[in-house]
């Protein structure tokens, strides 16, 4: 099985596409940080709930610092990642098939299975190191540029956590995150083995999180219903680790239902790879 | 069965919806032979060959590759078969020594690098081995498809139309590669459109139309290749083919415009330029008319071609 993942990763890190979502991220986050520096802190100090702080409050120290900038960076990237995730997963099978080189590996002796598996197992690495990649970048950037020091979360009301909390919860966050992006990975890698051109996958999948995500955020009564039944509802799960206290229970849900909705969109996945003829 | 029946296929049978692409097809393939499996564009040739690797489902029908069911044992018979299906596809932004190390790692647990430098000096491309594929010319890709076809040294060799888009030395070059590899020892399954292709180079073959098994057997024994058509462009067809019908060793005889068709035995050829000669005429050219197309076309009629 490690072969089969080498050869993915050899042809997937050899894509120039591969290395889209990674160079956006490194742009985008160190103009962000920049632009905030240059905006020395007017960002945090203009908002209304800030001045309420202010006025009630005696505020000591640097609450302009990495872990805020890092909490704020995983707000506004997180949004953008599903589609450098989309399209390198939603690549893997659709991809081969427009090539034609499906049909070149599925004429080898390795089961469909153990090819799936394989192709599985790189879009879920891929996710992570996505996701390892922004916590790096905007962590350490973040203390480089801003320093450190007690993280200001502006979640239901205002909340502030001592450094040794904070990094705790962004241990906490991050693999949240990534479980929720390897759902998205998960319908991608569907879609991919629903059509033969590599567009598709990718289009397809972005509408149904951009789709589901509009219904998750709405406060429409009838979207409200949906709602349950939408993994986008439950990927935000990671934004709960920066609630005091940690809502266990809410996030062991979340979890279940993400891993749930995984193991769906896999099976499906599967299910038609295992039996479709190859015609491309 | 015969052990030395390496593919055989018993009523083999795909349906799409309701297009049948093939039906009831009854094949088997000699040890070290060469099969030509012939058919019009749409016959059903692509669809037989994807069968026989696995990438589509047989509707009905048995599938054995090497005296065994390819259903219950597709792990170890793959592995012992090499193919290129249609055009050859590579990951082009991959070099071709890199494309084949991903082929022969999907083949063999542990590849031999000796055999990627083996078979891409079969097909004299050693020296581009490094380059990208998509710089490679449409003939260098496609002996690169052969290339990858012939990697872990395959017993069973299924080539799909090897020689489409090929220029003229191209596809001389991949025929003797093909008559190469059967001297070998390779058995070689090779599906073709180009009737003169299957005649050069198979001792066996099938014809299959509208997913049917019109013919199968020798080439020679089909062809009856002791007798064969000449044109012969000749003055006064009208009265060459008159002459001609008076002796017992003309087959048949048909006179078209500036030329006669003539059906004999190829050792008669100088008979019957002699015996025109002097009878007056004047003889411009002899041609042999292919045999195969004409056996393919009386087979199938010309419409159906």
């Amino acid at each position: 099985m490690f072969r089969l993942i080498r050869l993915e990763w050899i042809k997937t890190f050899n894509k120039l596409r591969t290395y889209i979502g990674f160079i956006a991220i490194c742009v985008v986050l160190p103009l962000l940080f920049i632009g905030l520096k240059l905006d020395k802190g007017r960002f945090l100090t203009s908002s209304a709930s800030y001045n309420v702080l202010e006025q009630n409050f005696h505020i000591m120290g640097n609450l302009l610092n990495g872990f805020f900038v890092s909490q704020l960076a995983m707000y506004f990237l997180m949004v953008h990642i599903p589609f450098f995730i989309v399209l390198v997963a939603g690549d893997q099978i659709a991809g081969e098939a427009t090539a034609g080189t499906l049909r070149m590996v599925l004429i080898r002796p390795p089961s469909r299975m153990r090819i799936f598996a394989a192709k599985v197992a790189i879009s879920l690495i891929y996710t992570i190191m996505m996701v390892l990649c922004l916590a790096v970048l905007s962590l350490g950037l973040g203390i480089i540029l801003f320093g450190t020091g007690d993280l200001l979360v502006r979640e239901e009301g205002l909340l502030i956590l001592s450094e040794q909390q904070a990094v705790c919860r962004f241990l906490i966050a991050y693999p949240l995150a990534m479980l929720a992006m390897g759902v998205v990975a998960a319908l991608a890698l569907l879609l991919s083995v629903l059509v033969e051109n590599a567009i598709g996958p990718i289009i397809g999948t972005m509408a149904i999180v951009v789709i589901s995500f509009i219904i998750s955020e709405t406060p429409i009564s009838l979207f409200v219903k949906i709602r349950p039944f939408l993994f986008t509802t439950y990927s935000k799960v990671w934004q709960k680790a920066f609630l005091d206290p940690i809502p266990f229970n809410d996030i062991t849900i979340s979890v279940i239902y993400l891993f749930l909705y995984m193991v769906l969109f896999l099976g499906a996945a599967f299910f038609i790879f295992n039996r479709r003829d190859i015609l491309s | 069965m015969n052990s030395d029946i390496v593919l055989y296929t018993g009523r083999l049978t795909k349906r799409f919806k309701n297009v049948i692409a093939v039906e009831d097809l009854d094949l088997s393939v000699s040890r070290g032979d060469i099969f030509g499996f012939l058919g019009p564009n749409g016959a059903g040739k692509s669809t037989t060959i994807r069968m026989l690797l696995g990438l589509i489902r047989p509707t009905d029908g048995e599938i054995r590759l090497f005296n065994r069911s390819l259903e219950n044992n597709r792990k170890d018979l793959l592995g012992r078969i090499g193919a290129l299906v249609e055009k050859p596809s590579f990951y082009n932004y991959l070099s071709a020594r890199r494309n084949l190390e991903i082929f022969a790692t999907l083949t063999n647990r542990r590849p031999d690098p000796r055999d990627i430098d083996r078979v891409l000096d079969i097909v004299a491309l050693l020296h581009r081995a490094d380059d990208k594929v998509k710089t490679y010319s449409h003939g260098m890709k496609q002996r690169l498809g052969v290339a990858q076809a012939l990697l872990g040294n395959p017993e069973l060799i299924i080539l799909d139309e090897p020689t489409a888009g090929l220029d003229p030395k191209g596809i001389k070059e991949i025929r003797r590669l093909i008559i190469e590899l059967a001297q070998q020892g390779l058995t070689v399954f090779l599906s073709s459109h180009i009737l003169h292709e299957v005649e050069q180079m198979c001792r066996n073959m099938a014809i299959i139309n509208k997913g049917r098994l019109v013919v199968h057997g020798g080439v020679k024994e089909l062809l009856n290749s002791d007798s064969d058509i000449f044109s012969v462009k000749v003055d006064r067809p009208g009265e060459a083919a008159d002459l001609l019908k008076t002796r017992e060793w003309v087959e048949s005889v048909e006179a078209l415009s500036g030329a006669i068709t003539v059906k004999i035995k190829e050792q008669q050829v100088p008979v019957m330029t002699e015996l025109l000669v002097q009878s007056g005429f004047h003889i411009f050219a002899i041609q042999p008319q292919r045999s195969l197309e004409n056996y393919f076309l009386s087979l199938l009629g010309a419409d159906n071609v």
